[in-house]
C-alpha cells in the first residue's frame, strides 16, 4: 500500500486559496455604494430570475459572487438566522454584525476542514436609520476573512481595479441616480463594453422606506435612472 | 445512504417554512408544543370582536380595542388587526396571548417564505398555512385557550378581496361577503346582514363596519365601543391592490362621532 503523500499545511492552504480565487475571478463583479438615502447594490447579472442580491431582514441585505449554489445556500442560512433571531428577541435586535460573524465562522470552517473550499465572496450591508446611525458594510472572503468597508465595496473577478476606480471617484451623499451611474462605470472599468439595464441587477436599502428597507429597482425604473442621472434619491 | 442524500433535498418541502425551521432547530420557541397542563388558566385574557367585509376596492378589517379577563377589562388599547404581509391581514379573537403569538408567527412565516423563494405565497396558500397553525393550537384550545382568527387579503390573480373564517380545529371556510368573530360577533354579523351591500365605496364600507362594531359593543359586555373620554377608537384597516393600509384615527373618530350623533338624534339610543 502506498504511503499517503505528505503535504505541508502551508501548501495545502495555498492551494485551496488559489482554487477558490480562481473560481471567484471567473464570475462577474458586484459593487455596493453608500448614497444619500441608503445603500445601493449593483451587480452585473444578465439573469432576471437567479439573484445575486437579496433581502435578509428589515435593514439588512445580502450579496454574493462566485458559485451560485454555494452563495444561495449561505443566503438562505442568513435569512434563517435573522428570522429566528428576530422572532425570539425583537426585530431591532437583528444586526448585520452578528450575521457577518456567522458567515465568517461558516466560511472559515469550510475552508480549513472541507476538501473543497467555497468559491464565493459575500457581502452583508445594513443601512443606518434616519437619526444618523452609521451604515455598515461587511465583506467576507472564501476563507472567512472579514473586513468592514466604508462607503463602498467591490467583489468578484475584477474587484481590485474596481476598488481603485471607486477610491478616486466616490463622493459622499450622492443621489441614487449618480451612485448608480458611478457603480455601472466601475463595473465596466476593466472591460470594453457598456452595460445596459438588461445586464444589471440593482437593489437599494432605502432608508426612507418603512420597516423593510430593501427594494429591487425594476427594469423600466433602472433604464430611466441610467438615462437621467441626477434625479433625487 | 450517502448516495441517497441529494434525493432528500427534493423531498424536503418545508425548506421555505419558518414554522418547520423552528420545529426542527428551536422547538422550544414553537407555540403550543410545550407539555400541556391539566387545568386551563383561571381567566385568560380575551380579545373580543373583529370583523371583515368585502367592498369595492378589496376588503376592510375592523376590530374593537378592548381585552377582557373574566368580568374585568384587561386592556383598553389592544390591537387585534395585524398586517401579515403587504396584501393580507389577520384579525384575532379568543385568548389574546396565544392569538397574538400566532399572528406574529404567521407574519414571520409569510415573510420568510417570500424572502427564501423570492415571491409571495398565493392567498389560498396563506389561508391554508394559517389553518395548519390553528390546528397546532388544538390541544391548547381544548383547555379553553381558543384562537379563531379571521384572515382577509387581496387576491392578485383574481383581482378581488377575499376573506376566510376558521374554527378551532383549523377548519377553513371562505366567506363571500362579510364575517365577524369573537364574543360580540353575533351582534356584529346581524348588523352587517342588514347593512352590507355589494360594491360599497370606501366611505360606506367604513361606516358599515363601525356601525356593526358599535352594535356589538352595545349588546356584548366584552366588546368595547368608541371611548370618547380617553379618545380610543376601533382600529380599521383596508387591504386593496395597492397594499395594506391603516385608516387614520382622525377619520375613524369622525365616522364614529357621526354614527353616535345619528343615534342620539333618533333619541332611543339604537
Amino acid at each position: 500500500m502506498p504511503l499517503p503523500y505528505y503535504v505541508s499545511p502551508e501548501q495545502m492552504m495555498k492551494d485551496k486559496a488559489e482554487y477558490a480565487r480562481k473560481g471567484i475571478s471567473r464570475g462577474r463583479s458586484l459593487v455596493t455604494l453608500e448614497c444619500g438615502d441608503g445603500i445601493l447594490l449593483v451587480a452585473e447579472n444578465p439573469s432576471t430570475l437567479l439573484h445575486k442580491i437579496s433581502e435578509i431582514y428589515d435593514r439588512i441585505a445580502f450579496a454574493g459572487v462566485g458559485k451560485y449554489n454555494e452563495f444561495e445556500n449561505l443566503r438562505i442560512a442568513g435569512i434563517r438566522h435573522a428570522d429566528v433571531k428576530g422572532y425570539s428577541y425583537s426585530r431591532g435586535d437583528v444586526t448585520a454584525k452578528a450575521l457577518a460573524n456567522a458567515y465568517s465562522q461558516a466560511l472559515g470552517n469550510i475552508f480549513t476542514q472541507d476538501i473543497k473550499p467555497f468559491e464565493v465572496e459575500v457581502l452583508v450591508a445594513e443601512v443606518g436609520d434616519t437619526n444618523g446611525a452609521k451604515s455598515e458594510i461587511y465583506h467576507i472572503l472564501y476563507d472567512g476573512t472579514i473586513e468592514d468597508e466604508r462607503n463602498y465595496a467591490a467583489m468578484g473577478g475584477q474587484a481590485d481595479e474596481i476598488r481603485r476606480f471607486l477610491k478616486d471617484h466616490y463622493q459622499e451623499g450622492m443621489t441614487l441616480g449618480d451612485a448608480l451611474q458611478l457603480g455601472v462605470r466601475a463595473l465596466t472599468v476593466t472591460q470594453n463594453k457598456t452595460l445596459t439595464e438588461r445586464d444589471l441587477e440593482v437593489a437599494v436599502l432605502d432608508r426612507t422606506k418603512a420597516q423593510r428597507k430593501f427594494r429591487r429597482i425594476p427594469l423600466e425604473a433602472l433604464g430611466q435612472l441610467l438615462g437621467a442621472g441626477s434625479k433625487p434619491c | 445512504m450517502d448516495g441517497e442524500r441529494w434525493r432528500l433535498l427534493f423531498n424536503d418541502y418545508s425548506n421555505s417554512s419558518f414554522v418547520e425551521l423552528l420545529r426542527r432547530e428551536s422547538p422550544h420557541l414553537v407555540p403550543g408544543l410545550g407539555p400541556a397542563s391539566a387545568a386551563a388558566p383561571a381567566e385568560p385574557v380575551h380579545g373580543t370582536t373583529v370583523l371583515s367585509m368585502r367592498y369595492r376596492d378589496g376588503v376592510i378589517m375592523a376590530g374593537d380595542r378592548q381585552a377582557t379577563a373574566g368580568y374585568q377589562v384587561a386592556s383598553r388599547r389592544i390591537e387585534k388587526i395585524f398586517k401579515s404581509d403587504e396584501l393580507s391581514g389577520v384579525g384575532i379573537a379568543g385568548a389574546a396571548g396565544p392569538a397574538m403569538e400566532m399572528a406574529k408567527l404567521f407574519q414571520t412565516e409569510l415573510e420568510h417564505y417570500e424572502k427564501v423563494e423570492g415571491e409571495n405565497l398565493s392567498l389560498e396558500g396563506k389561508a391554508n398555512r394559517l389553518s395548519q397553525m390553528i390546528r397546532m393550537n388544538l390541544p391548547a384550545a381544548m383547555q379553553g385557550l381558543v384562537v379563531v382568527p379571521i384572515f382577509a387579503g387581496f387576491d392578485e390573480k383574481a383581482g378581488v378581496g377575499r376573506l376566510f373564517k376558521y374554527d378551532i380545529t383549523g377548519g377553513r371556510y371562505e366567506e363571500t361577503n362579510y364575517d365577524a368573530q369573537g364574543s360580540g360577533s353575533k351582534d356584529a354579523r346581524d348588523s352587517l346582514k342588514k347593512l352590507w351591500k355589494r360594491d360599497m365605496a370606501r366611505e360606506d364600507a367604513m361606516r358599515v363596519s363601525l356601525e356593526a362594531l358599535i352594535d356589538a359593543a352595545d349588546e356584548d359586555v366584552g366588546t368595547g365601543g368608541p371611548d370618547l373620554v380617553r379618545g380610543i377608537f376601533p382600529s380599521v384597516k383596508t387591504i386593496t391592490r395597492s397594499g395594506f393600509g391603516d385608516v387614520p384615527e382622525d377619520e375613524v373618530r369622525r365616522v364614529c362621532e357621526g354614527i353616535l350623533a345619528d343615534r342620539t338624534r333618533n333619541s332611543d339610543g339604537t
